[in-house]
């Protein structure tokens, strides 16, 4: 019965959550959590406002410290962020854009400082994510579903296996959440895996996401 | 799936910075106006004394410069913490000191540079002679380098803060006062028709040791300041 010590890869979790918590404070900001998410799989992050959702997400992103529980990544302890590093995709509240560039110049600075996925290239992504023809425009210049759409963009062109999506769907039209949803269900077709924190719109097709309930 | 090396990933935060730096370029020349006025004020206020502007041009415009250059330093974090874009930087595949050495650096180049580039001007303007100039210039440039770093260290401590600015200022200053010091020693020295390597030689060392420290200084800062 001993089993080996490196099960398959498929079994190890990608990001496993042990009693995790944090404390502002010394008040907790939210009640201790456990999760496991594998690849291929989705987890929704779902509680009211001010439950918790945007500190877990920083904390996951490695923005926070941890400061009760534990964190693994593929099976092993997540202390040093280096191991990681690269493959965490976290999309904020603040989208990271520079206003006084254009959206082709906001994506060259992520590409150069994370690399580039093969055979996408920031012409093409900005096609898919419906922005063809405001290549060259000043981000100013954008609506604010149009800046959403920018940082998106960056899910389609950067390598990454999780990514980390706080309120995705936010000022995003119609066409734009379902947009959401396909660069998802794309990505977790591929082994990718993704938790996103939303008040809803998520119509996954494949499966039933994973729930995290989160509570102050 | 590699991250890409360092070379482009330096590169493309310097082509950043000074993209964004060209776009308003408004701002680089506000702090060139600032110092020529500042240092026309000085022969208004002391009299058109040739023996005593002198005497005195060399330490007005290194401190001229030095006030100039901290108008600039509030905005080098501010902006890229406000939309986001620091928080990017620090999950990237990309050591956080070097990538903010680069941030420092273009800073260097788009307020200090153009401030050397007039410093003979300035200096002019108050008589210098001419043969102090060239030692003037390699004190500013020595100088005003540890003036970024010194400055980076403390806006990236007082990130979290509102109105940071005064705060910054009256942090900032003190420990300005040996690079000063040095810088204005050296210039003395020269119009004295003394040795004036010495303190250049000084403010050089003092400069590498920065070059190092003050980037990581930086990092650790900036992520407590997120880490809030």
């Amino acid at each position: 019965m001993t089993a080996a010590p490196t099960a398959a890869p498929n079994n190890t979790p990608l990001l496993e959550a042990r009693a995790l918590s944090f404390h502002r404070q010394e008040e907790p900001v939210f009640a201790p959590l456990d999760f496991r998410l594998c690849e291929g799989e989705l987890a929704l992050i779902e509680g009211d406002n001010g439950s918790g959702k945007t500190t877990l997400m920083r904390i996951l992103a490695g923005l926070l410290h941890v400061d009760e529980g534990e964190l693994y990544w593929r099976g092993e302890p997540l202390l040093q962020r280096d191991r990681c590093i690269g493959e965490i995709l976290f999309l904020g509240h603040q989208l990271g854009l520079k206003a006084d560039l254009s959206p082709s110049e906001n994506l060259r600075i992520s590409l150069g400082l994370h690399g580039c996925r093969e055979q996408v290239s920031i012409a093409s992504a900005l096609a898919e994510i419906g922005l063809s023809g405001y290549e060259d425009e000043s981000v100013r210049r954008l609506s604010a579903g149009q800046k959403k759409r920018v940082a998106l963009a960056r899910l389609l062109l950067l390598p990454a296996t999780l990514w980390l999506l706080d309120e995705p769907y936010a000022n995003l039209d119609r066409t734009g959440i379902a947009l959401v949803n396909r660069l998802l269900e794309n990505h977790l077709a591929c082994g990718g895996a993704a938790l996103v924190a939303s008040h809803g719109a998520v119509s996954f097709h494949g499966g039933e996401p994973q729930r995290i309930r989160m509570h102050a | 799936m590699n991250p890409p090396g360092l070379t482009t990933a330096c590169a493309a935060m310097l082509r950043r910075d000074l993209t964004l730096a060209w776009r308003r370029r408004g701002d680089i020349a506000m702090p060139v106006l600032y110092a020529l006025i500042v240092t026309m004020l000085f022969p208004f206020a002391l009299g058109p004394e040739d023996t005593l502007l002198q005497r005195i041009a060399g330490g007005v415009v290194l401190v001229t410069v030095l006030l100039a250059m901290l108008l600039a330093l509030d905005a080098m974090f501010s902006s890229d913490i406000e939309d986001g874009s620091l928080e990017q930087l620090v999950l990237a595949p990309q050591p956080l000191a070097l990538m903010l050495a680069m941030k420092i650096l273009a800073h260097w180049l788009t307020t200090a540079l153009p401030l050397i580039v007039i410093a003979p001007l300035l200096a002019g303007m108050l008589h210098l002679p001419t043969a102090v100039m060239p030692v003037l210039v390699l004190a500013l440039l020595l100088s005003t380098p540890m003036l970024s770093l010194l400055g980076a260290i403390l806006v990236a401590l007082t990130a979290g803060t509102r109105r940071s600015g005064m705060l910054l200022a009256l942090m900032l200053l003190p420990l300005c006062v040996p690079v000063v010091i040095f810088a204005a020693g050296a210039v003395a020295a020269s119009q004295q028709g003394l040795p004036w390597l010495a303190p250049i030689a000084w403010l050089g060392a003092a400069l590498v040791l920065l070059l190092v420290l003050a980037p990581l200084a930086c990092a650790a800062a900036l992520r407590i300041a997120l880490d809030a």
